[in-house]
């Protein structure tokens, strides 16, 4: 028992540590119950995704790990520290559904806002901006400004800024929701990359099922009203995705197994009709 | 061509309003048109078009070769010259003024935008500083001024003038930059946010340069109105060697010069031009800041 113990002690604290949060929008008069009794447990390393209808509170759960909400009862615990301690520290990296570049900053410096912001030196700084631009395969852009990239590429500059600090959390709300299916599925191979080799843990707002299934170790199931887990998948595949993977058999089995978590009942195959 | 179109049409606007004047004071009635005359009552009736002889309608031409007379008598220096001269004099002071109301208006947005509080409070006192006639608060400032001068600390006479210039100058650009520094978007907001950045370093990198595009237009109406503040106030309290107390002196003359007053209502112009133009200038060098008025 007491190794048990001294074990625990020494363990890495989990990426993201969430217990018992419940959100409510709204004042006296007019209440919404956005999250109720959520607990979550994300390991470092871990890719998860947060799936659901429209209204069952997985990006106001992402904002709240993001201390850009707070939870009206229950604790967010990042790394170990308060969600506030570790926005402070600058312990993730964000990205959203915009890209939210600021138009008068080119690609580069764009990505380097935040590592301006925290006062990192000017060699530094073009340094990690070189690797990034490449890293997400924009280095001939660099100099460009966001009004003159397409709306794939903005949303790589976006995920290269998220990556500027060495994150070893990542949170993104939805990040590939207004691409075009090619470039979503291109941008999707390049995340598994990427998070394969930062080895950062991922939390991934989204509603497609097989965006979730194709990126995720595991994937979160949300219902609506109030928002809360409804079911956790495992989706053991391990961190090389090709994306032969997307016409897999057992894709199709983890991407039904979520469909049914969704909806709630077995959905008819089309073969078994 | 694309670029030189806009300063064609600008050329063919005044020559336009040059032929509407010679056309009328050719084929215009010679006595004006007036509505309402009782017969036989001189003076009475309103006149809507005025009489078009040379005294009342030089022409435009006679306008233009009283620049290059004397102003006064033989030996005083060509009128253009005069008029110049006060025309820098008042260019002088409404920089100035224009200065001290940018600062003003860009310190008041500032602190309403980070306090709501104060967003609330000043902005009644803000709206109601504007309907008070800058005849009334001239000679208040003038009053002040000496006060101040008397008491050891020189306040010269033109300080009184720019003061009152950055009254009219400060409003548009408290309103436009406060519209400005509010314009990011929340995903901006949230972002600096979520890299913990101070309030200080959000105005720097993100409020401020967002608020350019709202800025650019406030600071030409700032320019304008600092122009005809240092004009107005020069004249309310009564300060010589401006463009202010010229059109007034020379308007008295007009009798017998007729030509004569539009030589400073010319330097007013020029001095519209000039601060339209910095503005202008000031705009093209921000350029990178203005990229999401343009879609690409």
């Amino acid at each position: 028992m007491s190794t048990f113990v001294t074990k625990e002690l020494d363990a890495p604290p989990p990426a993201v540590l969430v217990s018992g949060v419940d959100k409510v929008f709204g004042n006296r008069k007019k209440q919404v119950q956005a999250l109720t009794g959520i607990d979550l447990t994300i390991q470092a390393g871990e890719f998860v995704s947060l799936i659901g209808p429209s209204g069952c509170g997985k990006s106001t759960l992402m904002r709240i790990i993001a201390d850009l909400d707070t939870a009206t009862t229950g604790t967010v615990e990042v790394f170990g520290k308060s969600a506030q301690q570790a926005r402070l520290d600058q312990d993730y990296g964000i990205a959203f559904q915009q890209a939210g570049l600021l138009p008068w900053r080119t690609v580069g410096q764009n990505i380097a806002l935040p590592l301006e912001l925290h006062g990192v030196p000017h060699a530094d700084r073009v340094r990690r901006v070189e690797e990034l631009v490449s890293l997400v395969g924009l280095a001939e852009f660099r100099d460009r400004y966001p009004d003159e990239l397409s709306g794939g590429m903005q949303q790589r500059v976006a995920i290269a800024r998220s990556l500027a600090e060495r994150p070893k959390l990542l949170l993104m709300d939805e990040p590939f929701g207004a691409l075009d299916e090619m470039t979503r599925e291109r941008m999707q191979a390049e995340l598994v990359r990427i998070t394969s080799q930062t080895g950062a843990a991922v939390v991934f707002v989204t509603h497609s099922i097989p965006e979730a299934v194709f990126l995720s170790d595991r994937v979160v199931v949300m219902s609506p009203r109030p928002g809360q887990i409804k079911e956790i998948l495992d989706i053991p595949f391990g961190d090389e995705r090709p994306d032969l993977l997307r016409e897999s058999p057992e894709f199709f089995e983890r991407v039904t197994a979520v469909r049914e978590a969704l909806h709630g009942v077995p959905v008819e195959r089309a073969n078994e009709r | 061509m694309r670029r030189a179109l806009p300063w064609i049409w600008g050329v063919i606007g005044v020559l336009f309003v040059v032929a509407v004047w010679e056309l009328y004071k050719f084929f215009g009635p010679a006595d004006g048109v007036v509505i309402g005359a009782v017969e036989g009552q001189t003076g009475s009736g309103v006149r809507i078009l005025p009489r078009n002889d040379d005294r009342n309608m030089p022409h435009v031409w006679a306008m233009i070769a009283r620049l290059f007379e004397p102003t006064t008598g033989a030996t005083t220096p060509p009128l253009w010259i005069t008029v110049l001269g006060g025309a820098v004099v008042t260019l002088g002071i409404a920089a100035a003024g224009f200065l001290i109301g940018v600062i003003v208006g860009l310190v008041l947005a500032i602190v309403m935008q980070r306090f709501r509080l104060l967003n609330w409070g000043l902005t009644p006192w803000i709206i109601v500083s504007q309907t008070v006639p800058l005849i009334a608060f001239a000679p208040i400032v003038a009053r002040l001024g000496n006060q101040v001068d008397r008491s050891g600390f020189p306040w010269p006479e033109w300080l009184s003038v720019a003061v009152i210039a950055s009254y009219l100058a400060f409003f548009p650009v408290a309103v436009g930059a406060l519209r400005g520094l509010t314009s990011p978007d929340v995903i901006h907001q949230d972002l600096m946010r979520s890299y913990a950045a101070s309030s200080t370093q959000t105005l720097v990198r993100l409020r401020f340069p967002a608020s350019v595009p709202y800025l650019l237009p406030a600071l030409r109406l700032a320019a304008a109105n600092a122009i005809i503040g240092a004009v107005v106030a020069e004249v309310s309290i009564g300060m010589g060697g401006g463009i202010g107390r010229m059109l007034i002196q020379m308007a008295q003359t007009a009798s017998s010069d007729p030509a004569l007053p539009w030589a400073p209502i010319f330097g007013a112009v020029l001095l519209g031009f000039i601060a339209a133009g910095s503005i202008g200038l000031l705009g093209v060098s921000l350029k990178r800041f203005r990229r999401g008025e343009v879609v690409a």
